[in-house]
């Protein structure tokens, strides 16, 4: 026998379950618990950028809404900077802006919002720029393993067109899974974006 | 030239406490997909139209996934990590008081300090306090069930809580879910962002659990389920049980440029 390596092996991932929202959401479990809660507000009225909305729906195989799911998000500034010190690009943090943020599908109608400045681009491999971006992990029962996937801006045509990620994607019909749709309502910028689990138009998930 | 040499012109740029790696993050280990659940999982009927069926389109790790929200003190308040006190409104909760403990570990072994560890289960009776739980069993009026923690510079994290109770679900028509804890991990990016179930030494149901068997690995099955520890218990207060969590570790290259480029 050779010498073991000696690493040990990652937790296996179980399901968040349909109750999830009490760990992660307590509010939207029917009760409050913490003095600070974490919620769907990446962005306040001082964080630099242009302010967004994002909002959809998790849908299922059937097309039925996913109305416990729970979604978190990841996102670089307005300068295109990750509020992580990884992030070595000569760009500045934003005080007023984590990055994160976490919200649960409406138990009626299944959407999820959160509210945010669009992302700047980001470096990626190779010294090739990624278009603006916003990272999406989702869980809910019946998800045995966090689902990452990635939101583009459907107003980026250029950026989007060099995304080295979006690049990867051989099928071409399959990458505007991956497109939030702009519009506007009440004078607030909104973007649309379904994640679609299974079918026809199911989402482009990734193995990060 | 050592690696830290190699790196230490970045180390004069400003960094936020409390993450300043010796050696400049770069990509994950690819994750072992053999050892998880798969996405869909017939014997756990939900997973049935909820798992997506087409490949997962690999992608080597940038900035976007090597990074991911830090949290600090600020976060969390003082009660977070005691479920025995944190929703206590006219006294304790009724069950078995219990600490659980353990560390962070990467798969290099490594502690992962300073990262947010949530945690979340039903009461003693197998009941949540959830809106949309309508277990017969009652609600705890004493107990939330729910709790967060920073590990520590070692990557250790403890809290204290009631034993949970096993609860019948709608699966098969006689499914039992078997005593456990949910824990949500966060590392330092996200791609090692984690969600899963700590299941207690000796619970009989975890062998016909079909949530548990998802996982095809019986040895991470294993992985999950925490011995009782009675060396960390207190005499004549509270027995303790033993959950360490494995996140995925990071290569520390030598001959490859940074993510970024340079």
């Amino acid at each position: 026998m050779p010498q073991s390596l000696g690493y040990l092996k990652e937790t296996a991932s179980q399901t968040a379950g349909p109750y999830v929202h009490i760990g992660l959401i307590p509010h939207q479990a029917g009760f409050d618990i913490f003095q600070n809660n974490f919620g769907n507000m990446l962005a306040g009225a001082e964080t630099e950028g242009e302010h967004i909305a994002i909002e959809g729906q998790v849908l299922d195989g059937t097309g039925t809404p996913v109305r416990d799911a729970l979604i978190e998000i990841w996102q670089a500034n307005t300068n295109g900077r990750y509020n992580h010190p990884a992030d070595h690009q000569k760009k500045a943090v934003d005080p007023n802006f984590r990055g994160w943020g976490r919200t649960g599908a409406d138990f009626q109608t299944g959407i999820y919002t959160f509210e945010t400045v669009k992302p700047g681009a980001v470096i990626g491999r190779h010294t090739r720029m990624m278009a603006p971006h916003i990272n999406f992990w989702i869980v809910s029962r019946g998800i045995n393993i966090g689902l990452h996937t990635r939101m583009y801006f459907d107003d980026e045509t250029e950026a989007n067109a060099a995304d080295p990620v979006l690049n990867l994607i051989e099928q071409q019909e399959r990458r505007s899974t991956l497109f939030a749709k702009r519009s506007k309502r009440d004078g607030k910028t909104i973007y649309r974006f379904d994640i679609v689990l299974q079918g026809d138009n199911e989402t482009i998930f990734f193995d990060v | 030239m050592n690696v830290r040499q190699q790196f230490s012109d970045r180390e004069s740029e400003p960094v936020h406490e409390p993450f300043l790696p010796a050696v400049h993050p770069i990509e994950f280990f690819q994750r072992d997909r053999d050892m998880h659940p798969p996405a869909y999982a017939p014997g756990y009927k939900t997973s049935v139209t909820r798992s997506p069926r087409r490949a997962l389109l690999s992608l080597q790790n940038s900035l976007s996934e090597i990074t991911g929200p830090v949290f600090g003190q600020n976060d969390i308040g003082l009660l977070d990590n005691d479920l025995i006190r944190n929703y206590a409104k006219s006294g304790d909760p009724i069950g078995e008081r219990i600490i659980v403990h353990g560390q962070v570990l990467d798969e290099n072994r490594k502690p992962v300090p300073h990262t947010l560890v949530e945690f979340w289960q039903a009461n003693a009776a197998g009941r949540y306090r959830h809106k949309n739980d309508t277990y017969l069993a009652p609600i705890d009026p004493n107990f939330g069930g729910c709790g967060r923690a920073l590990t520590d510079e070692n990557g250790y994290y403890y809290f204290r809580t009631i034993k949970p109770g096993p609860y019948p679900w709608r699966n098969y028509v006689n499914s039992w879910r078997p005593a456990h804890i949910h824990f949500s991990i966060f590392g330092s990016g996200f791609a090692q962002r984690l969600i899963t179930q700590m299941y207690f030494e000796g619970d009989p149901l975890i062998r016909i659990c079909p949530i548990v068997h998802t996982c095809p690995d019986e040895a991470a099955i294993d992985r999950l389920i925490a011995p009782l520890d009675v060396n960390a218990s207190v005499p004549m207060d509270t027995l303790a049980y033993r959950f360490d969590i494995v996140l995925r570790g990071r290569r520390s290259t030598l001959f490859e440029n940074r993510l970024e480029g340079n």
